[in-house]
């Protein structure tokens, strides 16, 4: 598990989660993660490298969107992983994040 | 009798037992006002009564319950509260009707007595009279309205709803809930799925290691209930789950309650998990919930939810269901206490199969004899598989006579009720162990004892209100019924909390009456137990109930008759327990063959507690002091050849000791023989014999010859007795 920092502007902060996002992680996740919605204004994380992701990672995205909706933080998800379509597919949640999805040619069925 | 005899003598019993029912339910509405079993049991009764005396053309019985019908009906309805006025008026009403049918019966006239008349006028303006209290239905039509918070609804039509709430461990427990819903669409259409974490708090709060996640799902499956539950197996204990069936399964599921055999009552949980609408963890779970829901609302008396209400509150079931369940189960009840499985039969027929298989048992004995004399080795095989079968046949033939005591004891609820009216008493009756099972012969014959006895107890026993208080005892009294079986025996034991007996008081009277001597060295038990002597009253004042001196010899009479005892045990100011302990049957025992000299004897088998061989180390006998030490035990002994006076010849005879026990008592009886078990056929004697002591019957053996059975009682009672005889030329200790 990596967060990677793509581009810091004042305002704004551009994410990248690498590896797994699940039980075993989301603690250090959560923590790191909530530092930036109390200092910018708008945060894209890119879910590209996120291999795995289970329930706990799920609510912790689910977190996110609540906390950054009541911080007034602009939060987008983007390029998300097969991993992650497949488990927002599961749950219904696609709408609920409202992220446009790109669905790549090359995965097996969802 | 011609068949409008026998028609109207089976209206008469059927009457009579539904008015014993009747009344049963009367007085345990009493206790228990909201019960809508006993309620309807009450109108099943005054409407079954209404119906057969039309057919007779009985019209006053017919007008009298029409009117108790219509009152019931109300009740039932919920038109009409239940209190004890109520109660007290259909118990009257119930008197009334038991009158009119033995009116009918035996006066072939239409016109009814003056009085009688008048009576059911009266019952029928105050069964009419009562105020009119309506009871407030409450209308809780719970709406289904889980699936329409947050997000789009869900057709509940053809789906199943599946709601998971997981609990905050499942995380750390190791459960993911992905990995359920990834299984459970392998077991049909995920066709919508809400996801909320709407416990899930903000900021520092939320422990993302922690679960907040419920789903709703709608899934179309041809799976059953229990397979989609075990789906969630694992995580049954981190996670609500409830699944709704869809409303489509509903016509199925009503299709296989309606099917449900009828045959047998079954608790409305049973009903629903056997047509798959409910599975055992349901039930379960919503048990308790009940069971939560009395405890936490034990103060104020509430009674406990129906289960139907907490399953469709639980959304696992839907109330349509619900209400077809409890119609089915409803149905059933009637129709099981419509045709009641029960055949009627003659009491002397029953007596009679009873004689002849007395006769079977000796004959089967005869046979075996034969068979082992001839050493038929090939007809040895037949004769044990007859006997195995003679064996069952006497033991199934003799249940048929066996009845439930508890009826017995139910009647005396009526006799409580009135007497403690009479006397201005608070008294109540708790009855136990009336599933015990006894002859039904000897519930017969114990009824009027056993009255008596009830009766002593509420007049002399229990004391007033008053006089309760003031001794720091509870205001109402107990009366306490209590039957259990005990080696071959039923003990029947009455105990009241009252005052007990006064032991100076009785021995007082004893002496005065010359039962007793000066110097008697009574114990104190043995002091109570005078009580059942002729003409010993301790109430000063003789009332119409009891207090006359007569009685309780009679009361002693009659269960010694039965070949039973009856004890008595106080302790004044606490109460007083009398107990009647009486054989099962009068008919056939297991017996225990031995035999000094030629002679044979029966002790009933379950008297008998062990048998010991005379030379054995653990048993010294002392014939001066006579006593047997068995083990270190003290033991009285009684030589059978002695006392019958048949010496055994051979004095190098070895001796064996049977222990036998009666209650608290025991003794040592020494035998010549030990010739085993034995399957008694009880022959009363004749007259002539009735005065012999030890003796209380004879049987027929397989050869032929009589062997006599013995009173155990009454040789322990001889044995205790014994004075030692001067025995001086003898060693002092023998070792037999």
């Amino acid at each position: 598990m990596a967060i990677e920092v793509k581009q810091q502007q004042p305002d704004s902060v551009h994410l990248v989660i690498d590896g797994e996002v699940s039980i075993y992680n989301v603690s250090e996740l959560k923590q790191a993660l909530s530092n930036y919605l109390d200092t910018v204004k708008e945060m894209q994380i890119d879910l590209a490298g996120v291999a795995e992701i289970d329930g706990a990672g799920v609510q912790l995205l689910m977190f996110l969107k609540q906390e950054a909706a009541a911080k007034r933080v602009e939060l987008s998800l983007a390029r998300h992983s097969e991993a992650v379509v497949e488990v927002l597919e599961l749950l219904n949640l696609s709408t609920h994040f409202g992220d446009p999805i790109v669905i790549s040619a090359d995965w097996k069925s969802l | 009798m011609n068949e409008l005899d026998t028609a109207l003598a089976i209206f008469a019993q059927e009457a009579e037992e539904l008015l014993a029912d009747m009344e049963d339910a009367l007085l345990s509405l009493d206790q228990d006002p909201d019960n809508s079993e006993t309620v309807n049991s009450l109108f099943r009764a005054m409407h079954t009564i209404k119906g057969s005396s039309g057919l007779f053309g009985f019209e006053p019985i017919v007008a009298f319950t029409h009117e108790a019908e219509t009152l019931l009906d109300k009740v039932r309805q919920g038109e009409r509260a239940i209190d004890s006025n109520l109660i007290a008026v259909l118990l009257e009403s119930k008197d009334h009707v038991a009158k009119l049918i033995e009116h009918c019966l035996n006066a072939n006239g239409p016109a009814l007595p003056a009085e009688l008349a008048a009576t059911g006028l009266r019952l029928i303006s105050q069964l009419n009279g009562g105020v009119q209290t309506a009871i407030q239905q409450g209308t809780g039509s719970a709406d289904e309205k889980i699936f329409s918070e947050g997000g789009g609804e869900i057709s509940v039509d053809e789906h199943w709803l599946i709601s998971l709430e997981f609990k905050q461990d499942s995380f750390r427990d190791g459960i993911d809930p992905l990995s359920f819903l990834r299984y459970l669409k392998t077991l049909g259409d995920i066709k919508q799925i809400l996801t909320a974490a709407n416990g899930m708090p903000s900021g520092e709060a939320m422990d993302p290691e922690s679960c907040y996640l419920h789903f709703k799902i709608a899934f179309q499956s041809e799976a059953t209930k229990e397979t989609i539950e075990r789906v969630f197996e694992f995580a049954a204990d981190d996670c609500e789950i409830k699944i709704l069936p869809p409303n489509a399964k509903i016509g199925e599921y009503l299709a296989l309650l309606d099917a449900q055999d009828e045959t047998q009552v079954r608790r409305i949980g049973d009903m629903l998990v056997q047509v798959g609408a409910l599975t055992e963890h349901d039930v379960e779970h919503a048990l308790q919930a009940q069971t939560a829901s009395v405890e936490s609302q034990t103060v104020d008396g509430a009674k406990p939810k129906p289960l139907g209400e907490i399953l469709v509150e639980q959304h696992v079931v839907q109330q349509p269901l619900i209400d077809q369940a409890l119609k089915k189960q409803e149905q059933t009840k009637q129709k099981i206490a419509s045709e009641a499985n029960y055949i009627r039969v003659d009491a002397t027929k029953l007596g009679h199969l009873i004689n002849l298989v007395g006769e079977l048992v000796i004959s089967s004995a005869a046979m075996n004899l034969i068979v082992e004399k001839h050493g038929l080795s090939d007809a040895s095989d037949i004769a044990a598989g007859m006997n195995a079968l003679v064996n069952s046949i006497r033991d199934t033939a003799l249940e048929l006579r066996m009845v439930q005591i508890g009826d017995t004891f139910s009647r005396f609820r009526r006799v409580v009720h009135d007497v403690s009216k009479e006397l201005n008493k608070d008294i109540q009756l708790l009855i136990s162990g009336g599933e015990t099972e006894l002859d039904k012969t000897v519930v017969e014959k114990i009824q009027d004892p056993l009255t008596h006895l009830i009766r002593n107890a509420l007049d002399h026993g229990i004391e007033h209100p008053e006089q309760r208080l003031a001794a720091g005892k509870p205001a109402q009294g107990t009366v306490q019924l209590n039957a259990y079986h005990e080696s071959g025996h039923i003990v029947i034991q009455i105990a009241d909390d009252g005052a007990g007996l006064n032991s100076e008081k009785i021995l007082e009277k004893a002496l005065a009456n010359g039962l007793v001597k000066k110097d008697h060295g009574l114990s104190r038990r043995e002091i109570y137990n005078l009580i059942f002597a002729a003409g010993l009253s301790t109430k000063d004042q003789a009332t119409s109930l009891s207090g006359r001196g007569v009685g309780m010899d009679v009361v002693k009479k009659n269960i010694e008759a039965l070949r039973g005892s009856v004890e008595i045990d106080s302790e004044e100011g606490q109460g007083t327990t009398i107990s009647i302990r009486l054989p099962l049957t009068l008919a056939i025992i297991d017996g225990f063959m031995v035999g000094t000299a030629s002679e044979r004897y029966i002790i009933p088998l379950s008297m008998v507690d062990e048998c010991i061989e005379m030379s054995a180390n653990e048993c010294e006998i002392d014939e001066i002091q006579h006593y047997i030490n068995l083990r270190g035990r003290v033991l009285p002994y009684l030589r059978l050849g002695d006392y019958f006076g048949n010496t055994t010849a051979n004095a190098n005879q070895r001796e064996s000791v049977v222990v036998v026990k009666f209650g608290q008592t025991e003794a040592g009886l020494v035998v010549d023989e030990l010739h085993g078990e034995h399957q008694t056929v009880i022959k009363p004697l004749g007259k002539v014999f009735e005065r012999l002591k030890g003796i209380t019957g004879a049987t027929v053996l397989g050869d032929g010859t009589v062997a006599l059975i013995l009173d155990v009682q009454g040789l322990i009672q001889a044995a205790i007795d014994h004075k030692p005889k001067a025995l001086a030329h003898k060693p002092a200790l023998r070792r037999v």
